[in-house]
Parts: C-alpha cells; structure tokens; sequence
C-alpha cells in the first residue's frame, strides 16, 4: 500500500500548454502543467509571492505565468524566474503506459 | 548436418535481429550455429522503407535487406511464418506455435514493437489497419485499390507517412490528431503549423486537437466519429498512436522487464544466456524508436558475444519525416526551459523556418523546416556537445557560412566589414551602400530608412542589420530609439505594422503571422500571443479560431481571479436595470454557491464573490435559466453601460437614457476590444451616470444627444472629449458603433480609448466618423457584422459541457486512497 508512485489517470486528460488541479486532502493542493511538446510537469499550486493558483496562469516553454502578478515560475525548479524569489515544491511526476504517476512521498508531504 | 557448436537462437526476423547477426558473422563467422525465427512469412526487409513502399516508390523487391541466399551462405536456419510462443530457461528450449522445440545455448529476443491500438468502440472493426509490417501495408493497397476516403489517427511520423502514401494512392486523406499540432515530440508549434499547411494544400485534411470517440460500420469500417460530434465517412482507419515494446515472451519467461526487456550494456538481460536488442529493449531507462540506436545495440552486443566488450552507452536520436518535398528535421530537445537560448531564422518567401537550441555554449536542439541540409552538421555538433560559442552568431546560417568565417563577434564590426554592393534587405534587394546613401541623406533612424529606401520595410528579418548599419554610419549619434516601439521582443514590427500585414498577407492563424513576419521567437511570448489573437479574430470574425491558450486568465474562465484564487461571478443586467425575479435567482445562486461577499459595483451590477472554480459552470447554468447571460466583467471587452434613469421617472430627464443604454448594451455586449470598454447614458447633463469618464458616453440633452469620447477613470483620469451632437438616438447607435469598430480596428491591443484618441488626436477621430458618412457606415456594418459572430453567451456554452477541463478537478488524493479523474 506504499507505492512509491501514484496514478491519477490518463495524460490525455491535460491539455496542451495548459493545467489541472489535484487537491490532496489535508495537504496542499497540486497543479499538474503539460507543455507544447507534451512533457508533464507538477508544483504545489501555490505562488512563492502571494499564494496565486498557477494552474490558471499562462504556459510558456517550461514556465507558467502566475495569473495574479505575473510572476515567472520554472515548472522543472519551481523557482520564481528573473528578478523576483522564491521558490515553490517541485512534485515528482512521469508518464508511463499514457497514465499520470505523481510521487507519493512529495504529494503527501505535509499529511498526517 | 547438426554440428557441435553452441546454438546461438534468434526471436524475431527484423531489423535489429537480423543486424545483430550480420555483427556478430562480421566478428567471428565460427563460434555460433544460428537459426533465426520470424513471425513474418518473408526474409529480413527494411521495415523503413515501408513508407516508400506505400508510397509506391519501391517494390518489395528493393527493400529486401537479406535475402535467402544470406541465409544460405552463412548456414543460417531461418524458421519464417512460425513465432516462437513459450522459452523453458531451466532446459535452455524454445517452442514455436507449429510445435516444434529446439535447444538453444545463446538466446536473442529481437520481438521488436507492437502498435498501440487505442481501445474505443470498433477498434476490431475489419477495415482498421495499423501500420508496422508487410502485411499492413498489403492491407492498406487493397484498400487503396478500392478507392475512396481513409482515416489516420494519429499524426505523429509513422501516421504523416501512411496518409501521404494512401493520398498518392488515390485515397482521399483525414488525419485525426489529439495534439494541437502534428509531431508535437519533434517540431515546435511553428513548423508543425507550416507542416500542416504543407499537407492541406496537397489536399489532405488535418484535424489537429481532435479526440476519437468511436469507429462505427456494420461489420466493416464506415467511418469515424469524433468526441465533438464530427463525423469523418472511411473505409479503412489506420491507427499509428504509438508502439509498445513486444515484451510479451520476456515477461511469460520470467526476464526482468519495465517499459521494454531490461538488459545491461553489453546487450544481456536478467538472465546470463538471454539476450535482447532492438525496439523490445529497455537500456538504462531509456526505450528506442528509431533504427540509428538499433545500429550501436547491436554492434555493443556483438562486441560482448564474440569480442572485446565495447559497452552501449546510449543514443542521441534525430528524426526526419519521409515525404517527397516536404524536408522536416528535428533532434534533440527543444522544449527551452532555464538558460536555454533560441536562435530563430525564418524566410517567409522560401518557407523556410529554422531553430537551433544553446545551452551553456554547446548545442542542445534543433528544429528545422523547409530547409534540411544542414541537419546532420547540427546532428554532429549536438552529438559531440561541441563548444559553439565561437560561431554562435553564425550557427543559425549553416556549415558553409559559419565555417566560412561567418560574423565577427562585433556587429558593427561586422557591418563595417560589409562590401557596398552586398545585399541587406533581400526582400526588396537592397544593398549596403542604398542604406548608407540613404542615412547619408538625412535618414537617422530605422522608419526614416524604411520609409527612403525599403530596406527592412517587408518581412523584417533585416532590421537587426539596418539597425547595425546605422549605428555604424552615425557612431553616437545613433540614439537607437524607435519612434514607434516593436511590439514586443520576439519582433521588430510595431502593432501597426503586424496588422496591416495581417491584413494585406492575409493571415491568419498566430503562426502563421509569426512566420510571415520572421519572429524570433518559436512561438512569441505572454505579451504577443493575447494581441495576436485579438488581432486576427478583429481581422477575420467570420474565420477565427480561439486559441484559448493565448488568453489571459479571466477571459479563459469567463469570471475575475481574486487574490484567493476563486471568482468572482457578474450577471450581465442591461443598462443596469434587472427584475424581482433576476434579484432572486442571484440571491438563490449567492446562497447555493457560498458567495461570501455579494457587491454592487461601480458599473451597476451584482458582483457574487468567493466561487469556486468547480462550480462556475453550474452557477451559470442556474443564472442562465434566469435568463441572464455573462456580464464580461473579466474581459477586455463590452463591460457596462450605465445609465440613469431619466425621462421615464427624473423630473429633469429630456431623454429616455436608460431605454438607449439597454438598446447599447444589446448592441455591444459580447464585443471583444483592445482594452476594456464601458459606456453611460445620461439623461440631461446633471450626468448621474457619469457618461464624462467612459470610452463612450451619451448625455441627453433637449435637442438631441452629445457624444462623448475617449474618457476613463482610474489612476489617470481622463474626461470624455466632445465627439458631435446628434439629433435620433439611432443616430446615436450609429455613431457609437463605428466608434468602437474604429477603436477596435485601430488601436493597439491593451490600449484603452483615451490614450489612443490622444496619440491619433481628436481631429482624426472626427473626420473618420463625424465628417465620412460613407466611413462611417462601412465602421458600422463591419461591427455588427462581427457582432453576429461575437454575441455567444460563452456561460452557456461552458455550462453545456464545453472545455469542461477548465473547471474540474483532474484527480484527488485522499491519503492511502485515489479516486480517479473525470
Ligand atoms: C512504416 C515505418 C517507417 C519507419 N521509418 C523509420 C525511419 O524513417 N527512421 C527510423 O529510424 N526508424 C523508422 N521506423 C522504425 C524502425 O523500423 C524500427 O525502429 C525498427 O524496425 C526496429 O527494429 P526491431 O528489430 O527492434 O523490430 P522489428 O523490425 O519490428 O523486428 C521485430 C520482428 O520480430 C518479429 N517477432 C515478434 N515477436 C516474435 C516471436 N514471438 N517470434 C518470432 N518473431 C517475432 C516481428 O514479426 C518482427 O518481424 C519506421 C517504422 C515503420 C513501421
Ligand atoms: C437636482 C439634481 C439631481 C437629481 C434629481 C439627481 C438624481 C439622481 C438619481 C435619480 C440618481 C440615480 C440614477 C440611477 O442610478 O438610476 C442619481 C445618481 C447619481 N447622481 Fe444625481 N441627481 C442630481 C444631481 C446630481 C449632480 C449635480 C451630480 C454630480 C455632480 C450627481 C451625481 C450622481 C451620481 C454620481 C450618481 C450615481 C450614479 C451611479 O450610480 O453610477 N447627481 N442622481
Ligand atoms: S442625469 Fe439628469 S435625467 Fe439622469 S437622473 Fe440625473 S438629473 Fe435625472
Ligand atoms: S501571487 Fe503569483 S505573482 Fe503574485
């Protein structure tokens, strides 16, 4: 029962250049990115300046645009991009057989 | 004639099987006693060559790799058209499907790949076809043959080569792609749009972003539909989705195996006797799908076998597409991301778009369209991570200009090194020595050179070099500034400019505009996406598809963020006046939906605060059946009218304002804009409505209407400009409506009215409206005639089920259990 990974189903459900959301509960809730040439990427959905849900912002290469404040996020570091700082968690995630596997240690994080 | 040497057995007839034995012969002819089984009733073919094969370019003839007489003169047994089923490791056997059982010592599982068949309702239809060997392709002639029309699902290589070679067949051709463009794994979004237009003016159809519901016929295919309700007639559907590694045998056997058969590097797998090459295989985490790895497998193992050991460490691949006049190559990994530059080169008259990635000075993609020659030189570069920093400036022209010295590092260096008589605008044949003369003769900046000699006036790919010729010729002088300001920094082209060219070149789709218009970038940036499309869709209402990825937020989700993440919900109420019965079914949506804040808002609507983004759609579907429709308060679009109550109630109203701003709103409303746009209604200039601060305003007055422009609120206030007066309130319909075509046509994207009536002056905006009736008119009716495209209540598509992705959740974790997606 402790998998090391997590299915959350198939990766055509994530539209290109863009994001869902995956609440966890009693944890933080994860926003899960696709990008133009298909690669998946996941953050914890939650801007390093003020809490901004990046699932909504913009896609671009390998970052998302907060929708809040134009923060510059790195979907690989989640790291905020140029002049701003900060960071937000990155969580493992692959494709394997066209499903979604999240990493279960880095999802829970934070769950009692 | 058995002998005694060891009996090294082979799974699988094809490329990787066969290559590995001609290795291992062309090491040591002796060691080993071969026999080589193959599903496959033929010799070892060119599986690659399939396509040509479809294509009619080759017969089976030509592709043959090794015929009988190879098997012969190496004593090979080959065993073709009886698959082996079952392998006993503790006897060292295998078992074919006729029975037959025989000892091995080396075993080689070669098994190769299946195509991936997506399971939707008649997927075991006859009629549907998939696309990796001899007999597919038998399947696909007979088919063809017979004439008529053909599905591809898929538009990756393997799925553009069955559909070019079935179009050549006579077969008329429907590629169906879940991807907004075609090979997403190898081209970037700009050559994969030039990819597909490449192929839709052969006369295939394309249908990118495009999801298969079902394959329906009785007892054969007849056609497939999709999961937006199109359907597409067939006679045969040719699924190329994918392959997965053929790993059946491995795993019954008991061999370790992930994504493919696990081996080490020298080519053997969990089992010391059992080796495995080829597209079956999983090295180092990594799966195959092309032959060049197959090549370097197979010499690995052969080394290992019968040599000295020459490890495989793994390949770099490149991919290029098979179809006669269309030259697509692309290698490496492209998809950008921290210290990774572009480099973009475009000719829009050669439709020719190359792109190379540089990370930390070593070459790490490249993308190339239209024009392929330098593939490989990229290939080699890439391959050998070879320090590029010296010709970096050249690297995007090729071998022969960068080995040639290409650019000095300096560019105006480089501009002074430049002979007169060399070409600098290619577009309008410009030479150096033009440019100088015309600098000489008083041009100082980038538009007066434009404007004398042309250079950089067409496709702009020149500017950077005009630029570098001017700082050349006027040393400091050169102030570098651009009256008018590119739009952003994937362009040298101002809005202006981009819409005219819209316009004149008749573009569009965004990367076509980014083509046409050489951008630098792959696919532009978060600034010129959402202006692009707003520039098309106002070129083109009839013809326009959004791109819902070029939107900003609030108008993908049709509601305002608010600092918490949720939205907030603004029921359109027009002219501001709404009913018992509208009031109600906002209360009962406040209540439902936990509004925590329900605010009147300075435009004279109700603002729900606090919705959730799971529960837009529903709370729009309940606004909806109230009768009530998106008030657009998140867009740059139509907001509000407001208007007063005048001549119906206030004792000092001289016209009905609030009967003229509901007939504005129902005019207006759904209008998409450079910016935001709101307009009043007064009903005498005691102006209760406020009409002097809107980007339209009316005030009433007894003899007519005053028009007002250009005014905003904000942290720059701005009060209207007197436009005229006019005497009809459909006059004054009119009126408004070529105003805001103008404005819309105009101005540019997030521009509101009162900057753009200051930069373009009042003066001009008069004569265009109040002094060309004819004008005038022309603004109006291509107003509305966009406004038949534009007033779709985007709630209730939403609230039918339209990208209803958006609004869920795609999974939830609740520790130790997972519910799956929707
Ligand atoms: C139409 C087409 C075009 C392509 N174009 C290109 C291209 O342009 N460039 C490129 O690099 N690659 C291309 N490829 C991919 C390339 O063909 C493969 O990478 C290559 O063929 C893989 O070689 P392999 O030996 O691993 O598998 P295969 O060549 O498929 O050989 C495996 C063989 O094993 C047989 N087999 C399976 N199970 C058993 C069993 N139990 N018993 C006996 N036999 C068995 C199969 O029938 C098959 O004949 C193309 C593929 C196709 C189908
Ligand atoms: C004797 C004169 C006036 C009368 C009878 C009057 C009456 C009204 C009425 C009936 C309204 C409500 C309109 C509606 O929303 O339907 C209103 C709103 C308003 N009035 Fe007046 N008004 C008078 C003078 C003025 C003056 C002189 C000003 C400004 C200097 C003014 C500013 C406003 C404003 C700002 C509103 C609110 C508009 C809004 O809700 O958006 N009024 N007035
Ligand atoms: S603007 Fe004039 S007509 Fe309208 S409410 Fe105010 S006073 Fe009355
Ligand atoms: S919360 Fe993301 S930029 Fe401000």
């Amino acid at each position: 029962m402790n998998a090391e990974w997590l299915d959350i189903g198939p990766v055509d459900q994530l539209p290109a250049l863009g994001a869902r959301t995956l609440p966890v509960q009693g944890g933080e809730e994860i926003a899960i990115f696709r990008t133009a040439n298909g690669s998946v990427y996941a953050l914890v959905n939650k801007c390093p300046h003020k809490h901004g849900p990046l699932s909504q912002g913009i896609v671009h290469d390998t970052t998302v645009t907060c929708p809040l404040h134009n923060w510059r996020i790195s979907l690989i570091t989640g790291e905020a991009l140029g002049e701003d700082e900060g960071c937000v968690p990155v969580i493992p995630v692959k494709i394997d057989g066209g499903r979604i596997l999240i990493g279960r240690a880095a999802a829970l994080a934070g769950v009692m | 004639m058995m002998s005694n040497k060891p009996h090294l057995i082979v799974i699988g007839n094809g490329m990787a099987g066969c290559r590995a034995v001609e290795e291992i012969l062309a090491r040591d002819g002796d060691t080993f006693r071969i026999s080589i089984f193959g599903a496959e009733p033929r010799v070892n073919y060119n599986r690659i060559m399939l396509s040509p094969l479809l294509a009619g370019e080759k017969s089976f003839e030509d592709i043959i790799i090794n015929g009988h007489d190879w098997y012969q003169d190496n004593q090979i047994d080959l065993v073709s058209g009886d698959p082996v089923v079952a392998v006993d490791r503790a006897n060292k056997t295998i078992t074919a499907a006729s029975g037959r059982v025989e000892h091995y010592d080396k075993l080689l599982i070669a098994t190769g790949s299946d195509p991936f068949i997506i399971p939707v309702p008649g997927h075991k239809l006859p009629g549907v076809i998939t696309f990796r060997d001899m007999d597919d392709v038998g399947a696909m002639l007979e088919a063809a043959n017979r004439g008529g029309d053909a599905v591809v699902i898929g538009g990756g290589l393997l799925g553009l080569e069955a559909a070019h070679g079935l179009s050549l067949r006579g077969m008329k051709v429907t590629v169906i792609h879940l991807m907004p463009t075609l090979m997403e794994r190898q081209l970037d979004e700009a050559a994969g749009w030039l990819l597909k237009s490449a192929l839709e003016s052969r006369g295939q159809t394309i249908l990118t972003g495009a999801d298969t519901a079902e394959i329906y016929g009785d007892g054969k295919v007849e056609g497939v539909r999709l999961k937006d309700g199109r359907d597409i007639p067939a006679t045969i559907v040719v699924m190329a989705v994918g392959i997965r590694p053929n790993t059946k045998l491995a795993k019954e056997t008991g061999l370790a195996v992930g994504r493919g058969i696990q081996v080490d590097d020298d080519m053997v797998t969990s089992d010391a006797d059992i080796l495995a090459v080829g597209e079956c295989v999983e090295h180092d985490g990594n799966v195959y799908g092309l032959v060049a790895p197959l090549w370097d497998m197979c010499r690995s193992l052969a080394a290992g076998l019968v040599a000295e050991p020459n490890g495989y460490r793994g390949s770099v691949t490149s991919t290029k597409l098979k179809v006669a006049g269309l030259d697509v190559f692309s290698a490496g990994d492209f998809s950008g991301g921290e210290g990774c530059e572009d480099i973009v080169l475009r000719d829009a008259t050669r439709g020719v778009y190359k792109r190379v990635i540089v990370k930390d000075d070593r070459l790490v993609g490249a993308v190339l369209y239209g024009d392929t020659a330098d593939g490989n030189w990229y290939f080699d570069l890439l391959k050998k991570e070879e320090d590029v920093s010296s010709i970096r400036d050249a690297l995007i022209f090729g071998q022969a200009f960068a080995s040639g010295g290409g650019l000095s590092a300096n560019p105006i260096e480089a501009v002074a090194g430049m002979a007169d008589d060399a070409e600098v605008c290619g577009c309008n044949g410009v030479t150096k020595g033009q440019v100088m003369a015309c600098i000489g003769g008083g041009a100082t900046s980038l538009d007066a050179v434009r404007a004398g000699c042309k250079a950089s006036a067409s496709c702009g790919s020149c500017t950077g070099l005009v630029e570098n010729i001017l700082a050349f010729a006027m040393g400091d002088d050169y102030a570098g500034e651009r009256e008018n300001k590119p739009m952003c920094k994937c362009t040298s082209f101002t809005h202006e400019d981009v819409r005219k060219a819209i316009i004149d070149k008749e573009l569009k789709v965004i990367p076509q505009v980014m083509q046409a218009l050489s951008w630098s970038t792959p696919d532009g940036c978060s600034s010129c996406r959402p202006a692009l499309n707003y520039y098309l869709l106002c070129a083109w209402p009839g013809e326009h598809e959004e791109d819902p990825q070029s939107r900003f937020v609030n108008e993908r989700m049709h509601a305002n963020i608010q600092k918490d993440g949720t939205y907030s919900v603004v029921p359109r109420m027009w002219g501001g006046v709404t009913t018992p019965n509208e009031l109600r079914a906002i209360a009962d949506a406040a209540d439902k939906y936990n509004a925590r804040m329900v605010k009147v808002t300075g435009g004279q609507r109700l603002d729900l605060f606090g919705i959730k983004k799971e529960d837009l759609p529903s709370i729009w579907a309940d606004l909806n059946a109230a009768g009530m429709v998106s008030g657009h308060a998140y867009g740059k679009a139509l907001r509000t009218v407001k208007t007063c109550v005048g001549s119906e109630w206030c004792r000092f109203g001289t016209q009905d304002s609030t009967g003229l701003g509901i007939k504005l709103e129902h005019m207006t409303w759904g209008s998409w804009m450079p910016h935001k746009f709101k307009i009043a209604v007064s009903g005498c200039p005691r102006n209760c409505a406020e009409a002097t601060i809107k980007d339209f305003g009316v005030i009433c007055v007894d003899s007519g209407y005053e028009l007002l422009i250009g005014g905003n609120g904000g942290i720059h206030l701005r009060g209207t400009d007197l436009l005229c007066k006019v005497s009809t309130e459909q006059e004054a319909m009119d009126y408004c409506a070529a105003f805001i075509q103008l404005y819309r046509e105009e101005a540019r994207y997030l521009d509101r009215t009162a900057p753009w009536v200051e930069r373009v002056g009042l003066d001009y905006v008069k004569q265009r409206i109040v002094e060309d009736a004819t004008g005038r008119e022309a603004l109006r009716s291509r107003f509305l005639y966009a406004q038949s495209f534009l007033q779709i209540d985007p709630w209730a598509e939403r609230a039918a089920g339209k990208e209803a992705h958006l609004h869920q959740h795609i999974a939830e974790i609740r520790p130790f259990a997972v519910v799956g997606g929707h």
